[in-house]
């Protein structure tokens, strides 16, 4: 900005305009920062405020169903359909992720790539449409665990995939070359160097997908079907309750309670998820100045 | 295992819908009217393919409120996140820039079925209280505001990640010029980084395309009926999907859940299209700046 000192002449109307038109823009940048953040600000405050007035023992020794009870069967599902969601996309895209970095050079590794990206940018109604379709009536396993995990594992997978890809290539390749100097075997350098070495990456990308899952509602809808009881130990055939359901349906319910128990259920989520994603930026971010 | 599984998802949508679009035709796509049919009654047979008496599929609102939805938010989103992005690049002290950037990829994060039950909480109330002269806030307007939030942090990261990669010699030669620091950022970076800009907002336009949880929340959820106003109630296709579940179970003949994988596939392919468009000129953008 120009200083206006004894030396200086007058400011004409151009540089007038100029030095305005400046500090508007400065304001107005400033301004949609604030927007942005505000609502994020916003969403957690009436979510913990809201969430923390519902809080109870009740929340987690009771089933839904009525209205004045807890979400024990909506908790234990969630955790369920993630463990085996997590169960099912884990390998896979860890192997996925190996493949590419280590041998994807060609076409079809690109191809895998682009496909993959695609994949992410599905819609994830799309996907629980496709479960549907597959699992439900094809399969005719009904609203179950199964047909949810299955589905949680596709949206999972390429994220996996592609976080592992990255993480394995920061490795040093003085470090495969030295294993292999050693008379190291393929899988050895894969398995015993570069994946402990890339671990901190791929426990990264693990996390990130928890967090995925857990917050996932239009997949599930599809899938996983609702019910008011705990699991009931069968994979096919038995639908699953599951948090995020709580929030979508009881938040449309007439009574204070049902909008009790949807904060809870949404507290709970966003902790979760919140949490993994904190996290996860921290430590990466340590790493990176390290 | 991912292409399969992606030519999975494409082969068994076609597949399954393939009924549905020979009865639909491409009424399918200008057709305004969705009505189940009769599910109560036997149904009749349409060139030898069984359907509810009655049945009639159109998804013209669906596909407008999904495009009307999707290019206001970007209107939202845009200005928004290229302020957000220039402060944080610029004028945000360098200690504190860490927090904040973490704190606009956090609103990424933040399970779309919060963002609905915020909308329901909040920005209903608020919409209807002062801006909308029915008094219902449920419709085009809350949609779009909640689908401009969640998009913003995604054109938001793309820019201000562009923005820091922007030569030092390029700064200091337009502020040797006497450029005002925001003319530097204004005449000199922006222009460097319009390709990537681009190339997020169509990120950033395939997400809200296939939204679903937070649009269903608040959108109103209206059928047979072209949206007049911002206050409209209008349903997307993603939403849509999600709240014919029910009905769609009951109807004997299954030609509704076939056309709702037809309408599934429409969706998939709108994406597809934006999302490859997307890659393309985020990947062109980094060849045009190194040059």
């Amino acid at each position: 900005m120009s200083a206006s000192t004894s030396l200086k002449t007058p400011l004409t109307a151009l540089e007038l305009r100029r030095i305005i038109v400046s500090k508007l823009g400065w304001v107005g940048c400033g301004v949609a920062l604030l927007l942005v953040i505000a609502p994020l600000l916003d969403i957690v405050g009436v979510v913990t405020i809201n969430g923390l007035s519902a809080f109870s023992v009740q929340l987690f020794t009771k089933n839904t169903g009525g209205t004045t009870n807890g979400l024990l069967n909506a908790m234990e599902g969630t955790v369920v359909i993630t463990i085996c969601a997590m169960l099912i996309a884990v390998p896979i895209g860890i192997g996925a992720g190996i493949h590419l970095s280590e041998y994807g050079r060609g076409k079809l590794s690109n191809a895998i790539r682009f496909l993959s990206d695609v994949l992410t940018g599905t819609p994830s109604i799309v996907l629980g449409y496709f479960s549907y379709i597959v699992f439900i009536i094809g399969f005719g396993w009904g609203f179950s665990l199964a047909a949810a995990a299955i589905t949680l594992a596709i949206l999972i997978v390429p994220y996996l995939a592609r976080i592992t890809e990255l993480a394995l290539q920061q490795v040093p390749s003085s470090m495969r070359e030295a294993a292999y100097a050693l008379g190291a075997t393929d899988a050895t350098v894969v398995f015993k160097v570069v994946l402990p070495a890339a671990s901190a990456g791929v426990i990264t990308g693990t996390l990130l997908g928890l967090a995925i899952s857990v917050g996932e509602t239009a997949p599930l809808i599809y899938t996983a079907g609702w019910s008011d009881f705990t699991w009931t130990g069968q994979f096919t055939h038995s639908p699953v309750a599951y948090l995020t359901y709580v929030i979508w349906t009881f938040i449309d319910q007439p009574d204070a309670h049902s909008h009790a128990l949807a904060y809870a259920a949404a507290f709970f989520v966003m902790l979760v998820v919140l949490a993994i994603n904190i996290s996860v930026r921290l430590v990466v971010k340590r790493q990176k100045f390290a | 295992m991912i292409p399969a599984a992606l030519c999975a998802v494409v082969l068994f949508l076609v597949v399954y819908s393939g009924q549905a679009m020979i009865f639909n035709g491409l009424h399918f796509v200008t057709n305004i009217n969705w009505n189940l049919g009769d599910l109560y009654s036997d149904p009749v047979t349409v060139n030898g393919i069984s359907i509810p008496p009655g049945a009639n599929y159109g998804i013209l609102v669906f596909i407008v409120g999904t495009l009307a939805s999707s290019g206001i938010a970007i209107l939202i989103a845009v200005p928004l996140s290229i302020g957000a992005a220039i402060c944080l690049a610029e004028a945000v002290p360098h200690r504190i820039r860490p927090v904040l950037s973490m704190l606009v990829e956090l609103v990424a994060v933040v399970p779309s079925v919060v963002f609905g039950l915020w909308g329901i909480a909040v920005l209903i109330p608020f919409i209807g209280h002062y801006l909308s002269p029915t008094g219902n806030g449920y419709g085009l307007l809350a949609a779009s505001i909640v689908l401009a939030l969640m998009i913003t942090p995604i054109i938001a990261s793309t820019l201000l990640d562009a923005l820091m990669q922007v030569p030092k010699e390029n700064r200091e030669s337009a502020f040797a010029l006497g450029a005002t620091h925001f003319e530097v950022v204004s005449k000199a970076m922006m222009p460097m980084v319009r390709t990537t800009l681009i190339g997020g907002i169509v990120l950033a336009l395939g997400r809200a395309l296939g939204e679903t949880m937070a649009v269903l929340m608040v959108s109103g959820g209206g059928i047979n009926i072209l949206p007049t106003s911002l206050f409209s109630p209008i349903s997307t296709i993603a939403s849509f999907i999600v709240s014919q579940l029910d009905s769609a179970e009951a109807d004997p003949t299954n030609m509704s859940v076939r056309t709702l994988s037809e309408i599934a596939l429409v969706l998939f392919i709108i994406t597809l299209a934006v999302n490859a468009a997307a890659k393309l000129l985020t990947s062109g953008a980094l060849n045009v700046r190194k040059h």
